[in-house]
């Protein structure tokens, strides 16, 4: 990454965070509905996000806000959406689970664990037949790679020669639920050689790493059309949803972990690089602070869908 | 005006979609090894085979429909459905209302049920009202050859996810074809009747038409109705025939409770009570899987003996010569 593409991410980085920790204070405040953060994720979204070109596609989850703002996409409509209003980028019906910008490439955001993993395949399909450039990237969880989709998926897209960019975004949790009681293996990549599937594990709290991983493999899909795994090893810093006191969470892997915070990280970096002085870290933050709270003024002033668009958009 | 079984019927429509639009394509289990015509004239990326894996198959249909192709897929048994119901039910069903309208799936979900091959209940299950009570897809069970190939046509050019089931007990009975597109949500009239309605789809409409012809021995006026798209549902047609007669029998295979049946009933009694001379009643299969050995899967159909019957009831003019007819206690 060049010093202009660091500053550049950790303004994402910034304001993804301040976007979440936004979302978290309205949902406490009893003006949003159920909302899951990827606090501590930051860097996973934005270093593979960078990689990508504005003809790839992107497929997300319910931790989605990081991919969405790194792609470019309105703070105010996000926060619109999450605050079901009308000028949200779903006019209101998603909320904040299911958050689809197809004018951005974000396609069919699922928050049925593994869903996302079920509907990359058709969508690479899709580019495939229809002769457009372009890969899709599809990201979830450690979660979702216990469910069997995850294999039906890169089985087929192995099989058909699909050009997906899988990312296995491993925050560690699966709900309620630490990823050593669910699975033997260290890494999400064990998978990949049973399906003839490249891939490589990354820090997935370092960005510049994650965008090296990412530009690696995504030339690998665009050389060959095959699909890769990535896993970006991660950690949610937040509970599952909100709100929830993470009293099950070891306090001795949460300090390390937020020590490891890849704000923190990216900040020192800048800093020590002489690239991005605490002044201008300073100068910044309060920028992306500004942003969110127009959006969050912009998103509370927005009116609710009008009540007949309860039974609209159910049909084509 | 050809004649063909309707299995052909349906390979027709396929083929004539496919020539008319590009982006239609099928794939399943089997569905290049089977469909050597299809594969033959349009090529290997359009007829493909899959792993065995329902979830996958229409996950990725549901995916290639939301982003420009429009897919026709074959999952073979409806019971293998509910290995792909997250893929139908959530992602199909559901992300163009969640995303506020930003994505349509035009695809087609095939898949054959029915009694008539003993092959038991994990692949005879006729689960079409489940599709129904889920919001944004629709469903058609076509009874004749032409509507095998007329709905299947309409399904391939409709915007929506269309569950498509055959019967397997009506894929090799015979019939006249057209090129016409039949559209989904319109029933038909298949006999015409002034005491009865017989509503029904699928095979059981075959056994209302022949309870008819016994009916009318007796000087019962029965007409039949066939649904043909369970989603949307043709109320119309239903309500203007159940005003016409004023009694109403609905008959299917698939079990009672919370079926079609139930549906059409309580339509009928929400809207045409005051025109109702009788109770609407249910004919269908038990709460019960379905049975592979040959004599439980027909006595877990519906038969004509039993629909007689129970017009007769409804006409009070039941007598003991429909003991016979029956086959069950008078």
């Amino acid at each position: 990454m060049t010093p202009k593409q660091r500053i550049e991410a950790l303004e994402q980085m910034l304001l993804i965070r301040a976007h979440e920790e936004a979302a978290v204070a309205l949902q406490g405040a009893g003006k949003a509905g159920g909302t899951c953060t990827a606090v501590g994720q930051e860097a996973s979204a934005v270093g593979v996000v960078m990689a990508l070109t504005e003809n790839d596609q992107i497929l997300t989850n319910h931790r989605s806000i990081g991919h969405l703002l790194a792609r470019g996409a309105d703070p105010r409509r996000t926060m619109a959406e999450i605050l079901g209003r009308q000028d949200g980028y779903c006019a209101g019906k998603s909320g904040s689970l299911h958050i689809s910008a197809r004018e951005l490439g974000v396609v069919l955001t699922s928050t049925i664990v593994g869903g996302e993993l079920g509907l990359a395949t058709g969508v690479a399909l899709s580019r495939k037949m229809l002769g457009q450039p372009g890969i899709v990237a599809c990201f979830f969880g450690d979660g979702a790679a216990c469910e069997g989709r995850f294999h039906e998926s890169l089985n087929l897209a192995a099989v058909w020669e699909l050009p997906v960019l899988y990312v296995c975004e491993n925050n560690h949790w699966q709900a309620f639920v630490h990823r050593r009681e669910t699975m033997l293996v260290e890494s999400i990549t064990a998978h990949a050689p049973a399906h003839g599937v490249e891939s490589n594990a990354v820090d997935g709290n370092d960005v510049e790493a994650v965008h090296d991983a990412a530009s690696a493999a995504i030339a690998h899909i665009r050389k060959t059309g095959r699909p890769y795994l990535l896993e970006t090893v991660t950690y949610r810093l937040r509970g599952h949803y909100e709100p929830d006191d993470q009293s099950y969470v070891d306090p001795q892997e949460l300090a390390h972990w937020r020590a490891r915070d890849p704000i923190l990280l990216l900040k020192r970096k800048l800093d020590g690089e002489g690239v991005l002085d605490a002044a201008g870290q300073q100068r910044m933050e309060q920028r992306v602070r500004r942003r969110i709270e127009e959006a969050v003024g912009f998103a509370e002033a927005n009116p609710y869908p009008s009540l007949d668009a309860l039974t609209t958009d159910v049909y084509a | 005006m050809p004649r063909m079984t309707a299995n052909d019927a349906l390979t027709s429509a396929l083929i004539e979609e496919m020539r008319r639009d590009s982006r239609v394509l099928m794939f399943g289990e089997g569905v290049a090894t089977k469909r050597r015509d299809l594969l033959e004239e349009f090529g290997a990326a359009r007829v493909r085979n899959t792993p065995l894996a329902e979830g996958i198959i229409a996950g990725t249909a549901a995916g290639a429909a939301a982003t420009g192709l429009r897919p026709v897929i074959d999952l073979l048994f409806a019971p293998f459905l509910c290995y792909a119901m997250d893929e139908i039910v959530n992602s199909a069903g559901k992300l163009r209302y969640l995303s506020g309208g930003q994505f349509a799936f035009p695809m087609v979900v095939l898949a054959a049920t029915g009694a008539g091959w003993g092959v038991g209940a994990q692949h005879n299950h006729n689960i079409e009202a489940w599709f129904a009570h889920s919001p944004g897809l629709k469903v058609a069970m076509p009874s004749t050859p032409a509507d095998f190939k007329g709905l299947l046509k309409a399904a391939i050019r409709d915007d929506n996810p269309v569950l498509f089931f055959t019967d397997l007990a009506l894929g090799f009975t015979e019939g006249d074809v057209t090129d016409e597109v039949v559209p989904l949500g319109q029933a038909a009239i298949r006999r015409n009747g002034r005491d009865v309605t017989l509503i029904s789809y699928a095979k059981t409409v075959h056994t209302c038409l022949a309870a008819a012809e016994q009916l009318a021995d007796r000087g019962i006026s029965a007409e039949v109705l066939d649904l043909r798209t369970l989603k949307p549902l043709d109320e119309e047609t239903v309500l203007a025939s159940a005003r016409r007669t004023g009694r109403v029998v609905v008959v299917h295979e698939a079990s009672r409770m919370c079926g079609i049946g139930a549906e059409v009933a309580a339509i009928v009694a929400e809207k045409a009570f005051r025109d109702l001379r009788a109770p609407v009643l249910r004919l269908t299969g038990p709460d019960a899987p379905a049975p592979a050995s040959f004599p439980l899967e027909q006595a877990f159909v519906p038969q004509p003996g039993q629909i007689v019957t129970t017009v007769r009831d409804l006409l009070g003019t039941r007598d003991v010569r429909d003991v016979e007819l029956a086959g069950v206690p008078v």
